[in-house]
């Protein structure tokens, strides 16, 4: 067993990470939310070409012919860099909806109750619907997020288990993002004579947030492994929740700063929240568990 | 990343379970937790049995009489004896995990001979005193004074929340063998038998009802010098070396029998109806999924120390334990929520598993002193004035 990421695996990851840092960099993040254009074509066909969305389609239909496990530690990457549009959806279209796998197209999904849309306006499919449905603008709550409401819910259940756990991966970089942003202000910013990490009420909470990233963590990567349902809804149950606490803690170690639009803190906490309600909701997941447990016992019943 | 075990694991695997469905069955009745006498026989009758099947020691180098196995292999030790629900390592905890690695790790070649084959053998039980009634999470500020004289330390003080003592032969002691020196660096380490003269020891009551501690008064105890392991005024560095030996594996057993519990409060929640409480039924699916991420975090340390093998871990060990012993507390509390009104009998198994957990927050290092670690250590903040 050797439950690490292999040296590929690494190198993976560090290539998306450093793609995204010459590409979409806290300048072009604040730019998207100025202009309010939230998925930008060209980094999506850059994203496409860098095989983002193509990563699980076999070489055979053009794609690269890896899984689940590089496909987290990616999408870790363009969640740590809060990058904007249907990225899991569109990944999940790649072989099914033309364009998709090269990045050409923008694709949705029926990911929300509601029935909401994310991106529906900027989109070329949404999985789930046969063409583009009609919807009427909602004010989102997450900048970078327009949501539609459309007159009927389309079913893109059969992607439920890739996209949650692709969604869980998305939330585990923005965690781990929310701790470096608060470990970075609390050793800079100083009150009563010391940097305020010093004081063990702020050390604490960032500590605090780590432990729930990591434990976030191992549950999203051996998710991406074993590809087990059960673990699939606590991947997605942990870091739904290590992303959203994790961004509220890092707002309360920011103080007024984080109270700003100009922080980007509040871009954490957002999109934070319009994940946990893709896919699977904490209470799905919950759900979903209690019966996995339940059936291991009375399978065990049964056997014995 | 690859969570299937190699074929070599998976023999290894298999040859202990054969062996464990053969071995438990013969294994006398459990003595009652009150009886010290009867659990330090049972407990290092257990440690005899792998002893002679050539599982002690599993995880500790060739060269100290252990095993030499991968981390992996003492993961799988730990789970599948768990599962068989083989004896736990009970009063051989401080031999085989705490004194012994040290004694390997830092001992002479006759400290080595002299200490180390008992407890493999499961010969001689030991005790760790290094809390004090006035060192606990500052445990560097401890007082008990050993002073020189001829090939003897004199030692003069009182450790306290001693588990086992009552039943030990042997004592991990720390001292403070320079007053004058800065308290981390005038401390040694002593290997004190636990029936020379001056040592009294004094059992205390846990708030579970039994007697797990004991505090341990010192007066006037000699110790010959050459009881000691690493250089004089050394011992801080010589018991960090021991404190960061487990390499990932402290609480595999443990994880393993927190999702066995789960299972059966699942089991009664259906029965007695409360699962259909979806506040209840949710609570027992989160924690289900949180004690299935806490042990693959135990294969991802693992992984980690196989990669870094022979060198010492890191404090991912304490990320490990602050979600643990929390999870674990709420596991406690949940069992008492599916028990209702008669989680108040001490008759309920998980009544007592209740009250034991309430000391994983605060023992081998509180919350608070594992969240400093974290921040100070891991995070890089800076240490508060
Ligand atoms: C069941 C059990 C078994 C034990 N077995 C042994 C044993 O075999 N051998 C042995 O030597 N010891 C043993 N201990 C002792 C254990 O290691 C100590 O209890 C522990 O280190 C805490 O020390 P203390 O009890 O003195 O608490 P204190 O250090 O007095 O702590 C009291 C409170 O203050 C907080 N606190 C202290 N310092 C700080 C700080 N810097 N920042 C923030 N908060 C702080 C603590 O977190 C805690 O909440 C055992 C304890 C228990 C409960």
């Amino acid at each position: 067993m050797d439950f690490q990421p292999t040296e590929d695996q690494k190198d993976l990851r560090a290539g998306v990470r450093d793609l995204l840092a010459g590409r979409y960099g806290r300048e072009a993040l604040r730019a998207s939310v100025d202009t309010g254009a939230s998925v930008d074509r060209a980094l999506w066909r850059e994203l496409g070409e860098a095989g983002f969305f193509a990563l699980r389609l076999p070489e055979s239909e053009g794609g690269v012919g890896l899984g689940l496990p590089e496909a987290v530690l990616v999408f870790e990457e363009a969640g740590r860099a809060l990058v904007p549009g249907p990225l899991v959806a569109t990944h999940l279209a790649a072989g099914v909806v033309p364009g998709a796998a090269a990045g050409k197209a923008v694709v949705s999904a029926f990911d929300l109750d509601g029935p909401l849309v994310a991106h529906l306006g900027e989109a070329d499919a949404v999985l789930g619907a046969s063409g583009v449905p009609a919807g009427e603008p909602v004010r989102s709550v997450d900048p970078l997020t327009p949501l539609h409401r459309v007159a009927v819910a389309g079913d893109a259940s059969a992607y439920r288990e890739a996209g949650a756990l692709l969604t869980a991966a998305l939330q585990l970089g923005s965690a781990l993002r929310t701790v470096e942003l608060a470990v970075r202000y609390a050793g800079e910013r100083e009150q009563f004579g010391q940097p305020i990490g010093a004081f063990q009420a702020v050390k604490h909470l960032c500590a605090r947030m780590l432990v729930r990233a990591e434990v976030a963590r191992t549950a999203v990567y051996a998710a991406a492994v074993t590809g087990d349902a059960g673990e699939v809804a606590a991947a997605k149950l942990l870091a739904d929740g290590a992303a959203v606490q994790g961004a509220r803690d890092c707002l309360q170690v920011h103080g007024g700063m984080g109270f700003t639009w100009e922080a980007d803190v509040h871009l954490h906490l957002k999109r934070a929240w319009v994940r946990a309600e893709q896919w699977r909701t904490a209470a799905q997941a919950q759900e979903l568990l209690a019966q996995e447990l339940l059936g291991s016992v009375e399978e065990a019943g049964q056997a014995g | 990343m690859d969570l299937t075990y190699t074929e070599e694991e998976q023999d290894f695997r298999a040859r202990l379970r054969a062996w464990l469905a053969k071995v438990l069955p013969e294994l006398p009745a459990k003595p009652s937790p009150d009886d010290w006498p009867g659990r330090r026989a049972y407990d290092l009758g257990w440690q005899r049995r792998l002893y002679e099947a050539g599982y002690a020691g599993l995880h500790w180098p060739v060269d100290a009489g252990g095993r030499g196995a991968t981390p992996t292999q003492h993961l799988i030790f730990l789970e599948e004896t768990e599962r068989a629900g083989a004896p736990y390592v009970g009063a051989n905890f401080v031999g085989l995990l705490h004194a012994g690695p040290t004694i390997a790790a830092e001992g002479t070649a006759e400290q080595r001979a002299r200490w180390l084959p008992p407890v493999l053998r499961g010969d001689e039980v030991w005790c760790q005193g290094f809390s004090e009634p006035d060192a606990g999470s500052d445990l560097a500020s401890l007082r008990t004074r050993a002073v020189r004289d001829g090939d003897d330390y004199v030692i003069s003080g009182s450790k306290i929340w001693t588990s086992h003592a009552e039943v030990a032969d042997w004592c991990e002691l720390l001292v403070r063998t320079d007053p004058g020196a800065p308290k981390h660096r005038g401390i040694s380490w002593l290997a004190m038998p636990m029936d020379a003269p001056g040592v009294s020891v004094r059992p205390l009551r846990t708030l579970a009802g039994s007697a797990e501690f004991a505090q341990v008064f010192l007066d006037e105890v000699r110790v010959p010098v050459a009881n000691r392991v690493g250089a004089e005024n050394d011992g801080w560095r010589v018991t960090m070396v021991t404190l960061s030996f487990e390499r990932g594996t402290a609480f595999v057993g443990e994880v393993v029998a927190c999702r066995r519990t789960l299972g059966e409060l699942a089991r009664t929640a259906k029965a007695n109806g409360r699962w259909d409480d979806p506040v209840l039924r949710r609570r027992l699916g989160r924690l289900y999924g949180e004690f299935g991420a806490l042990w693959r975090l135990t294969q991802w340390n693992v992984s980690e120390a196989e990669r870094s093998a022979g060198g010492v871990p890191g404090t991912g060990g304490s990320v490990f334990k602050l979600a643990y012993s929390h999870a674990r507390q709420e596991l406690y509390d949940t069992a008492a929520e599916v028990l209702g009104a008669r989680s108040l009998s001490l008759e309920e198994e998980w009544t007592l598993d209740r009250l034991s957990s309430l000391s994983y927050t605060i023992a081998a290092g509180t919350s608070q002193i594992q969240r400093n670690i974290v921040a100070e250590r891991i995070l890089g903040l800076p240490k508060g004035r």
